[in-house]
């Protein structure tokens, strides 16, 4: 893991990601908040799973827990985003999604944005170690998962 | 082709398509009317081609949460007894033929005779799909996906096709023919949007990039309009204008967790048709080498080649050699594709205009006329949950 950036990746300005009213995903944005990367798993038949859900789609529990898991995997798939979407985009230059695999949390799968040169070429299969993004000023306050290569 | 085994569940050969209507396509934002009255449009129009009283009609089917809701429908057309109002669930154009299937369903299991299948969209009215604004504080799906720029369907498709190329070695080049074949039918067709526009390899080479790897080009556009069918059972198929063109099948839905999010469905590289394939040949009877002509549709030309491998045409690992402007134009390609131009070039219809444009083909009034026409699929929005396709047929078929 790394030091938070000084920076965000993107300009602000971007919808602000909060749980939902019933309150499935709290955990993994408190989580996120304090440097830790939470994702459920069940204890009785240890089904990882992600996004969340109110019960384990393996065994049909309602226990199912959030557990820490490190923060790294590989690059499973990518984008180079060129055309803007969303005002706080406009004159921002290209930008490169990811999304990572955690083969130590059952492949679970999540997206995030590749820190470093948006032009960089980029490899499916390469390892990548998370980077949190804390937004603290925002209203509400809120932190995001980046991840960079290594090695 | 064989015949349906007595007391067998089956929408084959039993509803007909006998009215097919479309409003004028327009650029988005460019609508003189508003979407309600597109729908109203469009209603008539196929009832119009049918030689039909918009009063007899007794169903509305549609997708996508169309905001033309069938009480304000019915209570606008005059309808003489509301029997049926149908919604899939799901966003995108996964549903285009899944709201075909619904109508058709409800009148095999007689509770409507007569049922109108349609979309209307006015993204000028109602903002663009191709724009996330106005959004303070997001949660679910999209706050996995937003706050990291993946906002708009480029976005949240572009991953999909690029692990699916790496996957299988599939080359921009096996995209970009997918987009001439749409672009290439536009130019003869007045309706598309894209008509007097033609596209080349070098114009679609030098288009901007979307998000990788999308060009432009390799995108759908965003229109206003709509388009309408009617459904009766066949019993009733010859009592219209035009020659009916016969449902052989169609199947909806997706695979094990195929809607796991964010982007986190089992068989990732996929257009969620691998369950769907082998149940619409199986319902209609035939296999792939019996299909004339197919209309899939396009949100991103890569969607396309998956659905195209997903229902058997060639294997991921052909798809560089069969995917060749050639092979995929009317009248004698290999597999024509798209030949009204589709979502590419004629309307982004949310897919609807392939399911008008399907009946064209069966019945010999394409633009585009394939030489054999009595079978042609449609396959609905790939890569979203559920997905669905349809396979109509000529009265030679049954």
């Amino acid at each position: 893991m790394s030091d938070t950036p000084r920076t965000t990746y993107l300009p602000e300005g971007l919808p602000i990601p909060v749980p939902e009213n019933d309150g499935l995903s709290a955990p993994y944005w408190a989580g996120l908040q304090q440097d830790r990367l939470l994702v459920q798993r069940c204890p009785r038949c240890t089904t990882w799973q992600f996004g969340p859900e109110w019960l384990c789609h393996h065994c049909h529990s309602f226990d199912i827990e959030w557990t820490e898991v490190e923060p790294r995997g590989r690059i499973f798939s990518w984008e180079r985003v060129w055309s803007p979407s969303h005002d706080a985009l406009r004159r921002h230059g290209p930008y490169l999604a990811v999304l990572i695999e955690l083969p130590h949390a059952g492949h679970v799968r999540m997206v995030g944005n590749l820190l470093g040169d948006p032009l960089q070429t980029v490899t499916i299969g390469a390892d990548v170690e998370g980077v949190f993004e804390h937004h603290r000023d925002s209203t509400p306050s809120y932190s995001l998962l980046h991840w960079q290569t290594t090695g | 082709m064989t015949a349906r085994a007595p007391g067998e569940r089956t929408l084959r050969g039993r509803v007909a398509v006998i009215g097919i209507g479309e409003t004028e396509y327009y650029r988005h934002g460019a609508s003189p009317d508003p979407e309600f009255k597109l729908a109203l449009k469009a209603i008539l129009a196929a009832c119009d081609d049918a030689g039909l009283d918009p009063r007899d009609i007794d169903g509305f089917s549609s997708y996508s949460d169309d905001r033309s809701e069938a009480g304000r429908l019915a209570a606008a057309l005059g309808t003489r007894r509301l029997s049926t109002a149908v919604m899939q669930w799901g966003g995108g154009g996964g549903g285009c033929c899944a709201a075909v299937a619904n109508a058709a369903a409800s009148i095999v299991a007689g509770l409507a005779d007569c049922v109108v299948v349609f979309r209307s969209l006015a993204q000028g009215q109602y903002g663009r799909f191709g724009q996330a604004g106005g959004i303070g504080t997001i949660s679910g799906e999209r706050a996995y996906l937003m706050p990291y720029g993946v906002l708009a369907p480029p976005q949240r498709f572009a991953m999909r096709v690029r692990r699916y190329m790496h996957e299988h070695g599939v080359r921009q080049e096996a995209m970009q023919a997918i987009a001439l074949a749409s672009y290439h039918h536009a130019q003869s067709n007045p309706r598309a949007v894209m008509f007097g526009k033609p596209l080349d390899p070098e114009k679609y080479n030098a288009s901007r990039w979307i998000a990788e790897p999308f060009h432009l080009f390799d995108c759908c556009m965003e229109n206003d309009g709509a388009a309408a069918i009617i459904l009766v059972p066949e019993e009733r198929a010859g009592d219209f204008r035009n020659k009916p063109a016969y449902i052989l099948g169609a199947a909806t839905g997706a695979g094990y967790r195929s809607g796991a999010m964010p982007h986190n469905s089992p068989q990732y590289a996929s257009a969620s048709f691998e369950m769907l394939a082998p149940a619409l040949y199986r319902m209609a009877g035939i296999s792939p080498a019996d299909v004339n002509v197919v209309q899939s549709y396009e949100n991103f030309t890569g969607g396309v080649v998956m659905a195209l491998v997903e229902h058997g045409f060639f294997k991921p690992e052909e798809a560089n050699g069969f995917l060749t402007l050639d092979n995929l134009i009317a009248p004698s390609g290999k597999l024509p594709l798209n030949t009204s131009g589709g979502n590419l070039a004629e309307c982004y219809m949310h897919g609807f205009e392939l399911v008008i444009e399907a009946v064209r083909q069966i019945r010999g009034q394409s633009v585009n006329q394939v030489k054999r026409n009595d079978v042609a699929m449609v396959i609905g929005g790939p890569m979203v949950t559920p997905a669905s396709n349809l396979l109509l047929g000529s009265g030679a078929t049954l």
